[in-house]
């Protein structure tokens, strides 16, 4: 990176930094839950410009796809059932908490001041095994995108645990909410006038659009920005645009409850399966090296992947390929289900209005 | 060739930040939500067609100018249907178009009760403009 | 240069965005802000992804051009018709029921 690109980094640092600020104070005080979501979902997006700006793709990727999109949406629902704004205190009761949050932040403050540099190399964190992984990424596993060679590989196990968190996420939803609509759909009081007919057609032309594109980010995790997460949240998304247009009854239709929550456990399944074949093959759990037999890999045409002579993982390819299938099939499911829980709710009072 | 093409495509980016800007000081300045719409919309895609095509004159034809097509492609296909959404809603609702004169006044019927802190907005402006 | 130039007047118009998020006055002056602040996000990430030399970033662009544009939709159904359940009427004249 050149000098100019240094400075130009680091005023663009700041600016968003500004822009967090603004959104944070305007979000902390703002009495109306919609402008406050409305903020949320602001500094969201100026979050993930900022981790675009550090580098961090993929979690730029996620922060976009989840804290822009679907946090955004189940707020909304979860709004949408409380009803109202938030209370305005008394200024004296909140003395405490105002120094309490005042400390706090003051002493992550101090303690920010003892971290190392960023993008440091000689930091605990990058010199021993950030260090290994850099290094023995190319002849360990052979996967472009390191951060996917981490996560989906070095630490397997821990994303394991990561879906089945984002599972039982789901399940807890829905256990509270309901797995789709509990109340009847009331019709409308009266005809309100408006019609939508731009946006019937643009949603019918963008669906399709979106899960090619969940698909595309899905296969090209190994090389790019992306994975199975994020391509699960975007295939979400989707269907999730397809309720918010043509109503919760059609898509529930096309994909229903009970289906979206046996996929999610099916996910689950397809990832600890992987796991459980590696040990058969005689390696440790998720050890992908023992992914297949010898005799297995034999049969695999050695110019599948590119350069026939160079030396291929095809244990660590497939079994990443597995396991982010795994994450999608778990990540998209539970999230329908978490917004047919939310948006499925009517509240009893609500649905005559 | 390619140095001509750098410096062309980085003025149609310099040209769809203006139009952006432009766009933004009118959402700022406009008096009502139809006004401002109209504003974000308009300038919204022309400003992204200007950037996208000045940027696909930087980069020359590669993997990255078919990104880029589809990046114009979705925008133009999602900003005018939101605007279409967001006006529809809006008028649904009860805001009314202000026609004829009248003059800039921050009070409206159709304002719900709300205290943002106006105070807070420009504080980011002072170093953005590096 | 151009580049970066370009990228800053991006941000200073996301930051005029951001004044009208928050002041508002009413919810769908705050709901165009945040679509016309998601559009110059996208631009600006395309913008940031050729001024560091790191294109790769155009992903990040293309999923937010899709995400913003639904985050809005959300946002204005739940505005107008307080549900996320409901269907959007196809026409005018047609009852919007879901029977």
């Amino acid at each position: 990176m050149t000098g100019f690109a240094v400075e130009a980094n680091f005023a663009l640092n700041i600016a968003l930094l500004l822009m967090l600020l603004v959104c944070g104070v305007a979000i902390a005080r703002t009495r109306s839950l919609m402008a406050a979501i409305l903020l949320m979902s602001v500094y969201s997006l100026v979050s993930a410009v900022w981790l675009v700006v550090m580098d961090a793709a993929d979690v730029a990727f996620t922060e976009a796809v989840v804290g822009a999109g679907v946090s955004t949406i189940v707020l909304l629902g979860a709004t949408l059932l409380a009803r109202g704004q938030t209370e305005r205190h008394d200024w004296r009761t909140q003395i405490v908490p105002g120094i309490a949050a005042i400390g706090v932040g003051v002493l992550l403050v101090y303690a920010a001041t003892g971290l190392p540099g960023f993008g440091d190399a000689a930091s605990p964190a990058n010199a021993h095994v950030g260090r290994a992984y850099l290094e023995q990424t190319a002849q360990d596993i052979g996967v472009p995108n390191m951060v996917t060679a981490v996560l989906a590989s070095y630490r397997g196990f821990d994303t394991l645990g990561e879906a089945v968190v984002i599972f039982a996420a789901g399940i807890g939803v829905a256990l509270l909410l309901g797995f789709g609509p509990r109340a009847q759909l009331a019709p409308l009081p009266e005809d309100l006038g408006d019609h939508h007919v731009v946006l019937r057609v643009v949603a019918k032309l963008l669906i399709p659009l979106i899960v090619l594109y969940a698909f595309y980010v899905q296969f090209h995790g190994d090389i790019g920005a992306g994975g199975g997460f994020q391509a699960g949240v975007i295939l979400a998304v989707a269907v999730i645009l397809h309720a918010l247009v043509f109503g919760l009854r059609e898509t529930m239709a096309a994909v229903p409850a009970k289906a979206a929550r046996t996929i999610a456990a099916l996910g689950i399944l397809l990832y600890a399966g992987v796991g459980v074949v590696c040990i058969v093959n005689g390696g440790g759990f998720l050890d992908y090296d023992r992914l297949f037999s010898p005799r297995v890999e034999a049969m695999i045409p050695a110019n599948l992947l590119g350069d026939p002579g160079q030396a291929h993982h095809w244990g660590q390819h497939f079994g990443i390929f597995f396991i982010e299938l795994g994450v999608l099939l778990t990540v998209a499911a539970t999230m329908v289900t978490i917004f047919y829980g939310f948006a499925g709710r009517v509240l009893d009072g609500e649905a005559k209005r | 060739m390619h140095e001509a093409l750098v410096w062309i495509g980085g003025g149609l980016v310099i040209a769809g930040t203006l139009l952006s800007l432009l766009g933004a000081g009118g959402v700022l300045r406009f008096p009502d939500v139809y006004t401002r719409l109209h504003a974000a919309s308009l300038t919204d895609t022309g400003g992204a067609t200007l950037v996208l095509l000045g940027l696909g004159l930087v980069s020359g034809l590669q993997l990255d100018t078919v990104k880029l097509f589809f990046c114009w492609a979705f925008i133009m296909l999602t900003t005018p249907a939101a605007a279409n959404a967001l006006a529809n809603a809006a008028y649904g609702s009860g805001h009314k178009p202000r026609i004829g004169t009248f003059q800039i006044v921050p009070a409206d019927k159709n304002i719900p009760a709300d205290d943002g802190p106006a105070e807070d907005g420009p504080t980011g402006d002072g170093s953005s403009g590096k | 240069m151009l580049l970066a130039a370009g990228a800053a007047g991006l941000v200073v118009a996301m930051t005029l965005m951001i004044v009208r998020a928050i002041i508002g006055p009413s919810q769908y002056d705050r709901i165009l802000a945040v679509n016309s602040f998601g559009t110059k996000t996208v631009l600006l990430i395309a913008v940031i992804g050729y001024l560091f030399g790191r294109p790769d970033f155009l992903d990040i662009a293309i999923v937010y051009a899709l995400i913003n544009f639904v985050a809005t939709i959300a946002l204005m159904k739940a505005l107008r018709y307080q549900s996320l359940a409901r269907p959007l009427a196809a026409s005018a004249r047609k009852d919007a029921s879901d029977a």
